[in-house]
């Protein structure tokens, strides 16, 4: 049986204000797999995420991105969302008096419509934020109003939930966890991620990779994938570092 | 909140007010007046009343104070220094008589508040209520069981001619003729608005309300309001506004007094919608005696100018005063609105929360005082400010003054102005909202600290006004 291609990158380049911060990037991802892209802060990955899900600052100049068969870059970012692209923010935004539950209504109403079905809403919503330990009280606070750093990444992840995406790329997701709300978040991530969709995890450090194991890890560097492997790549970069993979890839190409 | 709509083009903004509340009747009234101000209007209007000796007297002082002060040098003064007192309509008796059967109300009339859902919430929620058209309140009714506890609710006609006792006694005790020009005007043809008196330990647990409609172009509505909650009281009391959209003004200037005794508390509610031909310049002053709380919750929507200022003078040990705004300016609107709180007496508290929102070159002003006399020691007041400006066309400014002369007092003020940030559209729209869907949700958000102080039916309705005037903000 034939893995179906859920989302399709091909040469993408990305400028930010006439800059070019990705110089190129092309990756293919299987329905059922999860990838991670690995690099150091500028490197170009969390560029390349903010790219795909539509933001304005981030154009993407040359290149193709198809999500499940589909032209991704002729769709606005709400277009993207509605296709089935879920952006997990590294810096997710404040929404004053706007409550979690309110916010996460009105995004299922702009997928379903009025044909929202309350009931089944709260119950799945109570299952996912007992997934992810979360209280009950975090359901009428104001999105990421007073949120801690992991109450904050955790809402991510219930979002994910709630929406069911065909891709979920989820930008730093780890960072700023102690280990316990990382695991707890990693699980979510097992658990909620979509089984037939597929997961791009954007990461600096490897602890993650430990309750989430990639098929695919991608290193990138200046704007480029420079190394693809499977799950063993990122261990040997949490050993060696990016600086010993710095100087292997340069001289490979002969800097 | 959640009911967002799909997108809607830019043009339906003006339309969908007209279709909604901007409609207008063909004028079949009683009496209509000629244009214009003098004397022998407010003969008339006296006269038509079968008013005592001393109103008569109080109206016509009230005329000559109108007459010789000059406008104020502050607000909007291009527009206030156009208005044409000459082109004004200052009273118009839509019916002979009032009445408190929807039947008797003539058909057209009945119809406009049918459309505008006034008996609607009349049957659902309230506890009595008042529906003014033009100058009279043509429909009034009040439920028993409050009449038998004594609480009276009138309009301020029959207040005058059934309470004349306690009507003299507070009446323009706490906004003088002289207090500026409007409430001169006003004091000079006053006709309708609500008496309300709740006699000591009652409380009244169903809100009061009165809503007023303008239905002629180039009307002056004048409703004059006086509420007295007794000893150990307690009242709500709601109001709502509309008037169809003309080309040329119309003016609604009303004085609103509020006085709440000892240990009662007093919320005044105002949800106005006014078409964006209303020129509406209010005064609303509020005292609270010993131990007793004033709540103004003031919603302003719509008006080519608003310039109001809910204010509270704190006259008695412990009282409390709130007042809790928000306005929205769009396109050629100006909301000059703020509040005002007197710290006369010791261990008074107040608390001022302004929301402003400008869209499309509108402009938000918030203009407040905050003034703490010697005599009000170990008072505490904290002012918060906050706009948001849609786009760069808009606009907001604040003006916030603060006296103060007593010692061990404690006062906190901040002023914040936002733009809605593209980041956080960007969040929004990544979970598949639209770009005006997101827009929308930013703006509720922003306001919900005013809405969740509404009873349901109005934070629906409210969000739904805001909805429409957000309509097409994109580009």
């Amino acid at each position: 049986m034939s893995k179906n291609k859920i989302l399709s990158i091909n040469n993408v380049h990305v400028e930010i204000e006439g800059k070019e911060i990705v110089k190129g990037v092309s990756l293919q991802i299987n329905s059922g797999e999860k990838h991670a892209i690995m690099g150091k802060n500028g490197s170009g990955k969390s560029s390349l995420a903010n790219a795909l899900a539509g933001h304005p600052n981030y154009e993407i100049t040359s290149g193709t991105v198809e999500l499940d068969g589909e032209n991704l870059l002729d769709k606005s970012a709400t277009e993207r969302s509605l296709a089935g692209l879920f952006l997990g923010f590294q810096y997710p935004l404040t929404i004053p008096g706007v409550t979690v539950a309110n916010f996460l209504r009105a995004a299922i109403k702009a997928r379903n419509g009025d044909g929202i079905d309350i009931k089944n809403f709260r119950k799945v919503f109570k299952e996912k934020m007992k997934l992810l330990k979360i209280e009950d009280s975090f359901a009428t606070r104001y999105l990421n109003d007073g949120f801690s750093g992991g109450e904050k990444k955790r809402l991510e992840i219930l979002q994910m939930a709630m929406l069911r995406p065909k891709l979920a790329i989820l930008d730093e997701t780890d960072s700023g966890l102690d280990i316990d709300a990382l695991k707890i978040v990693a699980n979510g991530i097992m658990e909620s991620a979509p089984k037939d969709g597929g997961v791009i995890l954007v990461t600096h450090y490897q602890r993650m990779l430990d309750y989430i194991k990639p098929d695919m890890v991608h290193i990138m560097i200046d704007g480029r994938i420079v190394k693809t492997g499977g799950a063993e790549l990122a261990l040997e970069l949490e050993a060696g570092g990016y600086d010993k993979l710095e100087t292997e890839v340069s001289q490979e190409v002969g800097v | 909140m959640g009911n967002i709509t799909t997108n809607k083009s830019i043009g339906t903004i003006g339309e969908d007010y007209a279709e909604k509340y901007g409609f207008h009747d063909p004028e079949e009234y009683f009496h209509k007046g000629a244009r214009g101000i003098n004397h022998e209007v407010v003969e008339m209007i006296s006269k038509m009343k079968k008013e005592p000796e001393w109103m008569r007297d109080f109206r016509h002082k009230a005329l000559d104070i109108f007459l010789s002060k000059p406008m104020p040098g502050w607000g909007d003064t291009e527009v206030l220094n156009n208005i044409d007192f000459d082109n004004i309509f200052y009273y118009i008796k839509p019916t002979e008589e009032q009445s408190d059967n929807w039947d008797d109300v003539p058909e057209y009339i009945k119809n406009t508040f049918d459309k505008l859902g006034v008996p609607d919430a009349e049957k659902k929620f309230l506890g009595g209520i008042s529906a003014q058209y033009e100058s009279e309140v043509v429909y009034h009714s009040f439920q028993e069981n409050l009449k038998k506890q004594g609480v009276v609710f009138l309009d301020m006609d029959s207040g005058l001619r059934e309470y004349p006792e306690i009507v003299k006694k507070y009446f323009a005790t706490v906004i003088p003729a002289m207090d500026n020009k409007f409430a001169a005007l006003n004091s000079a043809v006053w006709s309708g608005g609500s008496f309300i008196y709740v006699p000591p330990g009652v409380d009244v647990t169903v809100p009061l309300q009165a809503y007023f409609r303008i239905n002629a172009e180039n009307m002056g509505q004048f409703e004059r309001t006086l509420i007295i909650a007794d000893k150990g009281s307690r009242v709500h009391y709601i109001e709502g506004c509309t008037a169809p959209v003309y080309t040329t003004d119309s003016l609604h200037s009303a004085v609103v007094e509020v006085i709440a005794l000892d240990d009662a508390y007093i919320r005044y509610t105002t949800i106005q919608n006014w078409s964006n031909n209303i020129l509406n310049l209010v005064t609303k002053r509020a005292v609270a005696n010993k131990n007793s709380t004033i709540e103004w919750v003031d919603g302003n929507i719509g008006s080519r100018l608003t310039m109001k200022y809910p204010c509270v003078y704190l006259v008695g040990e412990h009282a409390k005063g709130e007042i809790l705004s928000i306005a929205f300016a769009g396109p050629g609107q100006h909301q000059d609105a703020g509040a005002k709180v007197i710290h006369f007496a010791p261990n008074t508290s107040s608390r001022i929360t302004s929301k402003s929102i400008s869209k499309a070159g509108g402009q938000a002003s918030y203009r407040g005082l905050v003034k703490v006399h010697a005599t009000a020691k170990n008072s505490k007041s904290s002012i918060e400010c906050d706009a948001l400006l849609i786009d760069e066309k808009s606009r907001s400014d604040t003006y916030p003054t603060m006296e103060i002369d007593a010692a061990n007092v404690k006062i906190e003020h901040e002023a914040r102005v936002s733009k809605v940030a593209e980041e956080q559209l960007f969040y929004l729209m990544s979970r598949g909202l639209s770009e005006d869907e997101a827009r929308l949700l930013i703006v509720n958000g922003f306001i919900e600290p005013f809405t969740k102080e509404l009873p349901m039916e109005y934070a629906v309705e409210l969000n739904r006004l805001i909805e429409l005037e957000m309509e097409g903000s994109v580009g």
